[in-house]
This record gives C-alpha cells, structure tokens and sequence, in this order.
C-alpha cells in the first residue's frame, strides 16, 4: 500500500469520525444525567445539517447566520424533548424509555421529510475551496474546519465540566442523583441542561460533516448508530473515551472502505459495534458499567 | 376463567377471519388483508419477545428479509419447491437468530436494542450490496407464487385462507406456550431475571428460545411474503420495517397475543384507507410509540381490557346496592 | 429437630468489590432441619453472603457446599436446582402475574414437561398443570393466601407480597430456603404471624432455613443457631442465648447502628 492512500484513508476517517465522536459525545451527556440512551441523537446530528440548508437557501441567511440559527433551533429541540417526552415519564422500564425516544427519532425525521422534503441538499463548504496536498494525500480545507471545530468543541467541554459550577454540578447529578439533590443542585435542570448540551454538540457535528457528504433528512439513522458504536467503543458513559471511539471508527471504516469494499463501507462500523458488544461491552476505554444490577 | 375468555377471543377471531372474506368483492381489500396477515404472524412473534419476555429487538426486519431472500433465490434459481424454499429459510434464519441471540441476550435493555439495530442494518447493506446474489437495491423479480403438492395458490382468496390458517396456528402456537410453563418463566424472565434465576429458571435458555422462536414467525412470514408479491426488494426490509413492527406491537398491546393481530391490521390496513396519510406515515408512527407508551403502556387490547373491566365494576357496584 | 447433618457449608469466603473487603474469611455451617440466623448492623456483609450462596455474586476465594455437592462455581439456576431457594430483600414478585401463577412459577423444575406438551396440549401438560395448580394452592393455604389467588401479584398489599414471595419459594420444595429480611417494612403483628409461618415451614415441611433479619425479636424467638457478621467478619456464633449475652455482639451493634 503506498503512503499517498493510506494518508487519505486516514485524513477522510479522521475527518468524518469526528462527527461520529460528537454524536458519541452526545449520548454519553444524556447517559451520565440520566441512565438514558437517546435514540433520537441522530436526529440532532441531521438537524443541524438540515436546518443550515433551509435556513441559508430558504430563508437567505448567510452560511455563518444558517448555522448559528440551525444550532440554536436543534439545542431547542432537544429542551423541548426533555420537558415534554422524557420528565414526565421519569422512572418508567428502560424498555418503556427507549421506544419513547425511537418514537422521537421518527417523529423528528418525519417532520424534516414533510417539511423539507426527501431530497439530498449540499450545504457550502465554509471557507476555501483550494485543496492542498500533503505527502500525496489531498486533503480539503473543510477537513481542516470539521478537525479544528471538533477541538474547540473538546476542549470547551472539558473546561464547561472541570471548571464552570453547571459542568460541575451536571458531574454530580452523572454520580449520585440524590446526593447531588441534597447539596442543592437541581437534578431536572440538569437533566435538561444535558439535553441541550448534547443537542449543540450534536447539530455541531452535522454542520460541519453536511458540506462534505451533503444531507438528507435520513442521515441521521446511520450518524446515530455509528456514533452509538463510537460510544460503546470509548466505553459507555465516558464523553472523551467516546470522542476517540468515533474517531477510531471513522478511521476503521475508512480504511475498510479503501482497502476491503467500499460496498459495505457502512457495514464495519456496525461489525466493530457487534463485536465490543458481544465480546467487551465495557468497551477498549472503559471500566464503566453498563447497566447497575 | 381465562380460559373462558381465552376460548372466547379465539371464536370471534375464527369467525371474523374465516366468514368474512366471502363477502369482499374487492381484490384490492383482500390483498391488504392478506398483507396484513402476513405482517401480523411476524408481530404475534415479536410481542412473545418484547411484551412477554421484555427482551427488544429492533432489527426483526431482518429475519423476515433473510427468510424471503432464501426461498426467492432458492426457488427462482436453483429450481427448488416453494415448500423447501420456504423452509430453507426459516432454517437459515433461526440458525441466525441463535448465532446472534446466545452474545446479544447477554446484554441488557440498551445495548441488546443497539445489538439488534445493528444486525438488522448489517443484514439490510448486505441484501443491498451483494448485487449478483440478491439484485441489489433495484429488487429481486420472479418469484414463483406459493404451490404445494400440486396446487398453486394464484388466486388471492386461496391466499388468504393460506395465510389465515397459518396465522391461526401462529396464534394457538402463542397463547399456548404463554398458558404453560414456558410462559410463565417468560414472564418471571421480564419481572426480575434475579428471581427468575432463584426459581431455577434457565434465563439464557429461555431467553434464546423465545428470540428463536420470534425470529421463526417473522422468518415464516417473509417467506409468505415473498411468494406472494413474486417480488421483494432490500426496502422492504429495513430499519423503518423494524420500527413498525415494533409500532405495530405497542399499539396493539404488548402483553396480549391478540395486540400484535390487531396492530398488524391496523397499521397495515390504516394507510391504504388514508390517502394523506402517506406523507404523514413516518409522523404518525412517531407520535403513536410515543403516546402510546407515555399513556397506553398496554395499547389498544390493554384499552379495551379497561373498558371492560369498567363497565364489569359498575355493574357488580350496582349489584351492590341492589343486596 | 438437629440432628446434627450439615446440609450448607461455606467455608473460608471471601469477596472483594474494588477495594472494599465485603467478606473475609466467612465460614458458616448450616445443620440441616434448623433455622440458622445471620445477623449484623447494616452493611455488614449479610445480603452479600447470601448472594454468593445462591450463586449471583462469585466469591473471590472460598468454596461452598451444599450436602456433599461443591457448588462453587455452579450458576444460580443450577443451585436452584440442588433444591436452594431464595427470597429477596426487595420484593421481587413477578409483576405481570397473577398470584396463583407466581407461585406455580415457584414449581418450575417440579413440575415439568416440554414445550410440544404444551403446543399439543398433550395428557402430560394437563397432569403436570393441575399438580402444578394444586401443590401452588396448597403452598398458598399454607401462608395464608388463598383468597387472593386470582388476584394480580402487584395489586397485593405490601405484607401479603412478602408471604406470597414465601410461598413462591417454597413451592419447589426446597431443601433449603434463604430469607433475606422478610420482616423488613411489616408491623409487630404481622411480623409475629409471620414468625409462625417460618417456624411451620421448618417443622412441618422440614425445610432447613438460612434467615437474615434485623428484628431481634423475631431472630431470638425463631432461630437454633444465629451467626454474627460485622464488617465482612464473622464475630460469634452460637444459639440465641448465648448470642445476646456476648459482649462483642453488643459492643458491634451499639457501637455501629444509629
């Protein structure tokens, strides 16, 4: 295998397994605050994509403008989903839960279908369009905006949960709920302040991803699995364990694609998520239970 | 006294299914009812699995797909009998089932739904991607309709009463596991695996039994399915079919065989009726799991349990105040 | 009533969680046809001695056996089996039936016959159920129950499910029955009538019972044997007098209860 391929591989993994590590980064925040997987994640991630298109084409927003709008609509969405479909049913079986927020997922994807049809939209790249060459391998500069973005929103992260009282106080809640109750913090704005987050992080994720494998409103079934696997990878209830896991995915997929099949390219990461379930759920990050006994 | 009102339930079903289609002069009736048939004998399944045992899947739609391209290829192909064909493929898809049951019931709620959303889309790329064995994402035509011994069932009436006695076994097949022994460890299974366990139930066993069994209806109904329509296509199949199955169980009650009948015909039979519906299909589903298990955790059957149970209660009150 | 065979063995157990000692150097040897009581402030090690017996928590050393079978390493089911049999500190009641079918649940390795018995409805589902259904109305009759038998599980008033778990548990006939805490949330008199109950189980249906609890009065009135744990270690042994006159029971429970 010469160098020039196996850096674009690894340039394209990279580049598209960040999304994958934000969606993970998504379903951890809601996890820790709340013993839930979201189903519905996904659908934050094409929403993000999805609503900078209408907004830039429909509306005429600029591309900067489209996106703040479309993240601060899906970081609302995802308020709205807590408030109206997960706090009411608080304590109900795990079963109960996830098909309420399949049903999310679904009602989501029909709304965006219904609304902005079934087409396949591209959103602009957001600067640049020169791509520079690098030992062979091309790499396009919005690569360079999906790395730098996916970096700013880490390191935000980490300072938002090591430093700021929410982080902190949304940490405890992820710990103890009732201990967490009694030093005063409140566990339903919590819960819902993990909603938002993960809904940001998300919608981030499918911003920067939809200029280059453009967006329709199903992309977010498979963004959602594969970030699903990225989580299970890093070790469930682990966000930066997560982020790597989707960065180990992209690449794994990538490579899959360039040198087993590209057919069955969206195959592997669903192989790779069968086989750390099966053979090491707590995944290669993590000692973390997955479910309390 | 259930089983009363067990024996009950089941005359109004013979009587319903069996009488009733003499009076449809319509085809296009009939073809959704046989449609809904076969969906409602991978349903019946699925509620063994999800309502009694409490155990997710969300990739059922893959055991249906397995078996329907196995008896298509083998049949188109390879010149087999429908009747081997069809068999073939529910052989293919419980080995299947046990391959991925024994690793994946070992996982609890979250990840098992993962597990098995994962397998269905594996299966779902596959019968798209493996062109020259399936037709890919474009189909696979030309599938012989169902014969056995010598008779061809073209005619769609002929189809219907197939696909209701079968449907009909499925059901007797359900309810009288549920009322055994079996059943009981299901259910024991779904409360608390712990107490389970101490009562010196075997959980992964029956655990994978039920999975199995599940993956044997839905895989008996693909192959009904396909040799029906002559044609099946990978979208057929897909993680949108999973749901509905799903859709279809909650809504007609997951702790009742007769729920996942009902949610079949409902489900199948409400978007044909509805013409905007279409546009709205995806929506709806959404907001039915969702309210359905916010407010009606034992759908519709549950519904109409209540209702029962009720009007029962005001009666016995009123013969209460009558002593 | 002891007659001097020992029927459970644990011998030298111990359990490590992380690191936290739960257990160190347990051992405990049940004769069979008694009650032996296992007391002991909260967090002492009790539940989780009984989980390792019944095999849902893997000692880290040590072994047990149940007559002369090593069950150590056996998984939960199996020692089920064996004839060991449980109940629960929460209640564990199978919610989704009723309480006639909970306890015939209990029967599940008694009574049995294959899946195709009960598709076919063959001659041997129909005998097996309804000895199934009768030894469950018996085991019902027995606790007291036997009016609520159609009742749904969950619908059962708080003490009613405890005795109902008691009934479930011994209609398998075990040959030994572990109690963790059945008098925990019940009032003075419903703890009394079930102090009878487990004293009838024991001499009427000669079960050997393993009984953990907190209320002494039930523990003194009932047990042959009482063994104390404090801190994962077994600190005494010995019948009910001699129990409440040891310094380092008293010493342990003043010292830590609240």
């Amino acid at each position: 295998m010469d160098l020039g391929s196996f850096l674009q591989y690894l340039i394209s993994g990279l580049t598209i397994g960040s999304t994958y590590g934000l969606t993970a980064l998504g379903f951890t925040i809601i996890f820790n605050a709340t013993r839930v997987i979201n189903f519905a994640q996904g659908e934050f991630v094409m929403m993000g994509g999805m609503l900078s298109v209408f907004f830039l084409s429909a509306m005429g927003a600029g591309l900067f403008p489209a996106i703040v709008l479309a993240v601060t609509c899906t970081t609302l969405a995802g308020v709205v989903m807590e408030r109206l479909v997960i706090r009411p049913v608080q304590g109900a079986n795990v079963i109960n839960i996830i098909l309420i927020t399949i049903g999310v997922s679904i009602f989501i994807r029909g709304l965006v279908m219904l609304f902005l049809g079934k087409d396949t939209f591209a959103l602009p790249p957001f600067m640049g369009t020169e791509s520079l060459n690098f030992f062979g391998a091309t790499i396009i500069p919005q690569s360079l905006w999906i790395l730098t973005i996916t970096m700013f929103v880490l390191v935000g992260l980490r300072i938002f949960f090591n430093k700021t009282i929410f982080g902190k106080a949304m940490l405890a809640c992820s710990f103890e709920q009732k201990a967490a109750h009694l030093v005063g913090i409140s566990v339903d704005r919590m819960v819902m302040l993990s909603f938002a987050i993960s809904a940001l992080v998300g919608s981030i994720g499918g911003v920067i991803l939809a200029p280059i494998t453009m967006t329709s409103y199903d992309v977010g079934i498979l963004l959602g699995l594969k970030g699903f696997a990225a989580c299970i990878l890093g070790g469930l209830g682990n966000p930066f364990g997560a982020a790597a896991g989707g960065l180990i995915i992209g690449v794994l997929e990538a490579l899959g694609a360039g040198y087993i099949s590209s057919a069955f390219k969206d195959a592997f990461a669903f192989i790779i998520l069968l086989a750390i379930l099966f053979v090491k759920p707590s995944g290669i990050f993590g000692k973390a239970e997955i479910e309390r006994v | 006294m259930e089983g009363k009102k067990g024996i009950f339930s089941f005359l109004i079903f013979v009587v319903i299914t069996f009488g009733f289609p003499w009076m449809l002069t319509n085809d296009y009736y009939l073809s959704i009812l046989i449609l809904s048939g076969i969906t409602a004998i991978g349903v019946v399944g699925l509620n063994l699995l999800l309502g009694y045992a409490g155990q997710i899947s969300i990739g059922h739609a893959a055991f249906f797909g397995i078996s329907a391209y196995t008896s298509a290829i083998l049949t188109t192909n390879y010149g087999l009998s429908v009747g081997t064909g069809i068999f073939s493929g529910i052989a293919l898809s419980s080995v299947v089932a046990v391959i991925i049951g024994i690793p994946a019931l070992k996982l609890k709620a979250l990840s098992l739904a993962m597990a098995t959303l994962g397998f269905g889309l594996i299966v779902y790329i596959f019968l798209n991607e493996t062109i020259t064995l399936t037709g890919g994402p474009s189909g696979f035509v030309g599938i012989p309709r169902f014969n056995i011994l010598g008779y061809d069932f073209y005619s769609d009436l002929a189809y219907y009463y197939l696909v209701a006695i079968i449907l009909t076994f499925v059901i007797i097949i359900s309810l009288n596991i549920i009322n055994s022994r079996a059943g009981r460890a299901l259910k024991a299974i779904h409360s608390s695996e712990n107490a389970a366990m101490v009562m010196g139930i075997n959980v992964a066993r029956f655990k994978l039994f039920v999975f199995v069994l599940s993956a044997v209806f839905a895989a008996t109904a693909g192959g009904l399915y396909a040799h029906y329509l002559s044609f099946v296509a990978p979208s057929s199949f897909d993680f949108h079919f999973s749901i509905k199955l799903i859709v279809m169980a909650v809504l007609g009650g997951m702790s009742s065989v007769w729920g996942g009948v009902i949610g079949a015909l409902f489900l199948t039979s409400m978007p044909e009726f509805l013409r905007i519906y279409e546009e709205l299909e995806t929506i709806l589903y959404g907001l039915i799991l969702i309210l359905c298990m916010m407010f009606m955790p034992q759908g519709i059957v549950g519904g109409i349990g209540k209702l029962s149970g009720f009007v029962m209660g005001m009666f016995s009150r009123g013969g209460g105040r009558n002593e | 009533m002891n007659n001097g065979t020992s029927l459970l063995k644990c011998s030298d157990v111990y359990v490590r969680f992380g690191g936290v000692m739960a257990l160190s150097d347990v051992s405990m040897d049940v004769q069979e046809g008694t009650i032996a009581a296992l007391i002991g402030p909260n967090g002492a090690g009790k539940t989780t001695l009984l989980n390792v017996i019944t095999g849902m928590v893997a000692q880290t050393e040590g072994s047990i056996f149940f007559r002369l079978d090593d069950l150590s390493e056996a998984q939960p089911h199996i020692r089920s089996q064996k004839g060991m049999v449980r109940t629960f500190q929460n209640l564990e009641v199978f919610s989704h039936m009723t309480v006639l079918e909970n306890v015939m649940t209990g029967a599940h390795n008694l009574y049995k016959y294959s899946v195709l018995d009960s598709i076919f409805k063959t001659p041997r589902y129909f005998s097996q159920e309804k000895k199934c259904r009768e030894a469950a109305m018996e085991k019902l009759r027995f606790v007291g129950l036997e009016d609520d038998w159609n009742k749904n599980a969950v619908d059962l008033p708080y003490g009613k499910q405890r005795l109902l778990e008691l009934a479930r548990a011994i209609c398998g006939d075990p040959v030994l029955l572990l109690l963790d805490e059945p008098a925990a949330g019940l009032n003075p008199k419903e703890t009394s009538s079930l102090g009878r109950v487990i004293a009838a189980v024991r001499d009427e249906l000669k079960i050997t019972i393993v009984l953990v609890e907190h209320d002494m009065e039930l523990v003194m009135s009932i047990s042959d044997d009482i063994t104390v744990l404090n801190f994962g270690q077994v600190i005494a042994r010995g019948t009910p007098g001699e129990i409440q006159k040891n310094p380092e029971v008293i010493k342990a429970y003043l010292g830590s209860d609240d």
